[in-house]
């Protein structure tokens, strides 16, 4: 039982991590209708970005979060003007190689900055607290709270203000909304921005459990894939549900079958739920 | 020839069709009208293998071929067009053509790699059938070059060439005069009625009247998915239920 | 002089010329280092050009293109040392073993258009790297695949005995793989498959409009690309003779893809001039390391937005540019 407890609330942690990133990646496709397969290497680069403020410069925590926030937001802009913009006319298969071809850059670059190993934050938040029997640390609380309050703000985002309706009216009816006068590059660049500052809070907020590594995207943003098509590309609930069920499935997973497999499980069940229905589980908009 | 019965479609909330029946007779240049977003391409989707309707059947000499796939149906000899011109724009004009015979041939992949006579057999029946294709909708002069290259109307005249090349006996037409000027419909409408002699029965989407007047032998008139007129087109055009979904109820008033 | 400028400039002729100077490779250099480089080329051209197949002609992006390399090389090492199988059926049992790995991967994945496609493709991948790390009963995990032995001489008429132990028998082993797969794909692509191949990358409505079965026509050319690309995965295994996971992961699937896309996506040569020059140039600038890398980076995302059609396409483009200013 205590098990259980522990493993479920390890599978929310990790959920809201993968919720975070495949929200990002969720709206850069609903605008965008390319997967935008360098979403995982901004996530790392999030990670060194915050490790880099608190190790080396000795920022506090929340604001090395903030920082990372801000420099992946501009990056986000960065590349959705120079390389995504450019071939928005061109046949997405242009787009998957320009993706692929940012990831060598990033992750190269990276790889130069701060070499192969591994990083490790100092202590923060690792006091102890007492959960209905399981014992959790804060910093775990944190994770799972400021990802129901992110997610919260980006819904209010969405539907309270006019540059929010307008990312949701782009992504659910492109011709409506250019007729509607809509500025498109504007929209994309707000989504770019916006999702790539999630990716960094992501981030920040694993990696003082987790280390901090040069690879430590690819499994993340994979999975992200898998959730974004199982919760539908494009839609918002699809993506939050969908990471929250990924890490379940994980965590528990891994605690009562097997660690070796445990990584496979998210792309087995996406392959199967692509060989039963194809636009996801609660998709609607297949692209 | 094509019998169409209580058909329907749900797109969410809105009904594209809405218990649509009627009927193609062989021989036939039959127009389908009506209002923009009133349904007419979702019918032909429908037909076609496009989308799936939510109710109803599509009957084709007989045969139900409702749910079927597009590469199916076609090659039970229903051909069509799309509103939005669609031709291979990186391929040439005869390639265009020879691609649209493929259907009629057998031939796979161990047959292209080892070249049979029978593969050989296949791509010579493909060329003749191109070339007399493109010389029967006036194209042949232009067979090699790319199809980027032509203009509107001969990009228009090249789109129901593909659909005729794959020898169809019902040939559905979506609008095959949008984007063309008032000049070069003479020809093109001269083209859909010589297809018709040949024995192809023409079912056409059509916005402009002048054209649905002077072509078709039988109208059907759609509004929110469901007919509201049917029958020879001069008297379609003098129902009152048509002119008011044409022109909004104030004209009467 | 006339009738020499004419037959050079047949595509036939010039072919075989390029065939008898490539023929003499081996005799003319002496160096192993190059030879090695050589043979590295010839097998990784093989593979581009196999993943040029479903990708520049049928228009899919299959970002698995590692993981079935890497299928081919495991099994065909595996065949070898488990099964004592003789390095020709093992080559033909593993691309079929790939192939039907590719038609069930295929399968789901290529019901749907684009996005879904690329994505469950490099998840794919993914699991077959995982799969090649962590089965170890089979695969030797982190450890590798080593001692795969080289094929086995095959003795031809007039006592001629083909070694492939040596290296100029292993170039021409390669040599005639990648003249196999390029007569393989000039045929596919000048026939009515091939057609239809390029129907659907063009636009998969009008296709299956004219009664051309999309979604069989997308798995004949993924499955012929992945059997193709089998055949560089075991001929990279018996010529390095130690396999371990790293060549069936992902980095193998952007490399390959960074030769089709510089050489030119859709064109018959751009893939083998595109391992040339990556070979090439990665070995002379090996000492720049993470760097090299970021060059790779960069060259794809400049490629794909200023030159899409890569080197070849650059090059056809000019050509016609100059045809018309003399016209």
């Amino acid at each position: 039982m205590d098990l259980l407890f522990q493993q479920t609330l390890n599978g929310i942690m990790v959920g809201s991590v993968y919720a975070l990133v495949a929200l990002g990646l969720t709206l850069e496709y609903g605008i965008l209708h390319i997967p935008n397969f360098a979403h995982g290497v901004l996530y790392t680069l999030g990670a060194y970005l915050t490790f880099l403020a608190v190790a080396a410069l000795g920022y506090n925590y929340w604001l090395a979060m903030a920082c990372a926030m801000l420099v992946l937001a501009v990056m986000g802009i960065v590349i959705d003007r120079l390389v995504y913009q450019p071939l928005i006319a061109a046949p997405h298969l242009n787009s998957f190689i320009a993706a692929i071809g940012l990831i060598y850059i990033f992750k190269a670059g990276m790889l130069i900055i701060w070499g192969p190993d591994f990083k490790r934050f100092p202590p923060i938040n690792e006091e102890v607290i007492n959960f209905f029997g399981a014992t959790v640390t804060i910093q775990r609380i944190i994770i799972v709270l400021v990802t129901a309050v992110l997610i919260v703000l980006l819904n209010l985002f969405i539907k309270k203000t006019m540059a929010g309706m307008s990312i949701e009216a782009l992504a659910q009816d492109r011709e409506g909304a250019l007729l509607a006068g809509i500025n498109v590059k504007r929209v994309e660049t707000m989504v770019f921005a916006v999702g790539s500052a999630m990716a960094a809070v992501a981030a920040a907020l694993i990696s003082p459990i987790f280390l901090v590594y040069n690879t430590m995207g690819d499994a993340v943003i994979l999975k992200a894939f898998v959730i974004i098509i199982l919760g539908g590309m494009g839609s918002i609930p699809g993506a939050v549900i969908g990471g929250y069920i990924i890490g379940l499935i994980e965590s528990l997973g891994g605690a009562y079958l097997s660690t070796d497999y445990n990584e496979i499980v998210a792309f087995a069940i996406l392959i199967g739920v692509l060989a039963v229905k194809p636009t996801g589980l609660f998709g609607t908009r297949a692209h | 020839m094509l019998e169409v019965k209580n058909l329907s479609k749900h797109f969410g909330g809105l009904r594209a069709v809405d218990e649509l029946s009627f009927k193609v007779e062989k021989g036939d240049i039959l127009s389908i009208i009506g209002p923009n977003g009133s349904g007419k391409s979702t019918v032909f989707n429908l037909i076609t293998g496009f989308h799936e309707p939510t109710e109803g059947r599509v009957l084709y000499l007989g045969e139900d071929i409702t749910g079927l796939k597009p590469h199916v149906i076609a090659r039970k000899g229903i051909a069509r067009t799309f509103q939005h011109t669609t031709i291979y724009l990186q391929n040439t004009v005869q390639g265009n053509l020879i691609i649209a015979h493929r259907l009629r041939t057998n031939t796979g992949i161990l047959g292209a790699i080892f070249r049979t006579s029978r593969h050989r057999q296949d791509e010579k029946q493909c060329l003749e059938k191109a070339e007399a294709t493109a010389d029967f909708i006036g194209l042949y002069s232009k067979r090699l070059l790319p199809a980027s290259l032509l203009s509107q109307e001969e990009q228009k005249r090249l789109a129901i060439g593909i659909a005729i090349a794959t020898e169809p006996q019902l040939l559905l037409l979506d609008e095959p005069m949008g984007g063309v000027t008032d000049k070069e419909m003479g020809p093109l409408m001269a083209l859909i009625k010589k297809i018709n002699e040949q024995g192809v029965t023409i079912c056409l989407i059509e916005h402009k009247m002048g054209v649905v007047m002077s072509i078709s032998n039988r109208v059907i008139v759609l509004n929110y998915g469901r007919k509201i007129a049917e029958g020879l087109p001069e008297n379609v055009a003098k129902s009152k239920d048509v002119i008011e979904a044409y022109l909004g109820e104030d004209y009467h008033a | 002089m006339n009738t020499l400028l004419k037959l050079l400039s047949n595509r036939w002729t010039l072919g075989l010329i390029v065939i008898a100077l490539v023929c003499l490779v081996p005799i003319v250099i002496t160096s192993k280092y190059w030879m090695h480089v050589f043979i590295l080329i010839l097998i990784w051209s093989i593979a581009a050009l196999s993943l040029n197949l479903i990708m520049g002609y049928t228009g899919q992006a299959n970002l698995a293109h590692g993981g079935f390399f890497g299928i081919g090389a495991y099994a065909t090492a595996l065949l070898m040392l488990k099964l004592n199988l003789g390095f020709w059926p093992a080559l033909l049992l593993a691309a079929l073993i790939t192939s039907v790995v590719g038609f069930l991967i295929g399968l789901p994945t290529l019901r749907t258009k684009g996005s879904y496609f690329a994505i469950g493709t490099l998840c794919f991948n993914v699991i077959v790297f995982i799969a090649a790390e962590r089965w170890e009963s089979l695969t030797g995990g982190a450890r590798g695949v080593i001692g795969i032995p080289p094929p086995s001489p095959i003795s031809l008429p007039f006592g001629i005995v083909v070694k492939f132990s040596t290296l100029s028998g292993m170039f021409y082993l390669s040599f005639f793989l990648l003249l196999v797969t390029l007569f393989i794909k000039y045929r596919i692509v000048h026939s009515l498959v091939g057609r239809s191949f390029m129907a659907v990358r063009e636009s998969e409505d009008l296709t299956s409009s004219i009664g051309i079965d999309t979604m069989k026509t997308k798995i004949i050319s993924f499955v012929t690309s992945v059997f193709i690309v089998s055949l560089s995965g075991s001929l990279y295994a018996v010529y390095i003779g130690f396999l371990d996971p790293e060549i069936a992961s992902h980095h193998v699937t952007f490399e390959v893809l960074l030769f089709v896309v510089l050489g030119g996506i859709g064109t018959i040569a751009g893939p083998i001039i595109g391992t040339i020059i990556v070979t090439l140039l990665g070995e002379m600038l090996h000492f720049l390391e993470a760097f090299r890398l970021v060059a790779y980076g960069l060259v794809l995302v400049l490629v794909i937005i200023f030159m899409p059609q890569g080197l070849m396409g650059g090059i056809r483009s000019l050509q016609q540019k100059i045809a018309a200013r003399d016209m």
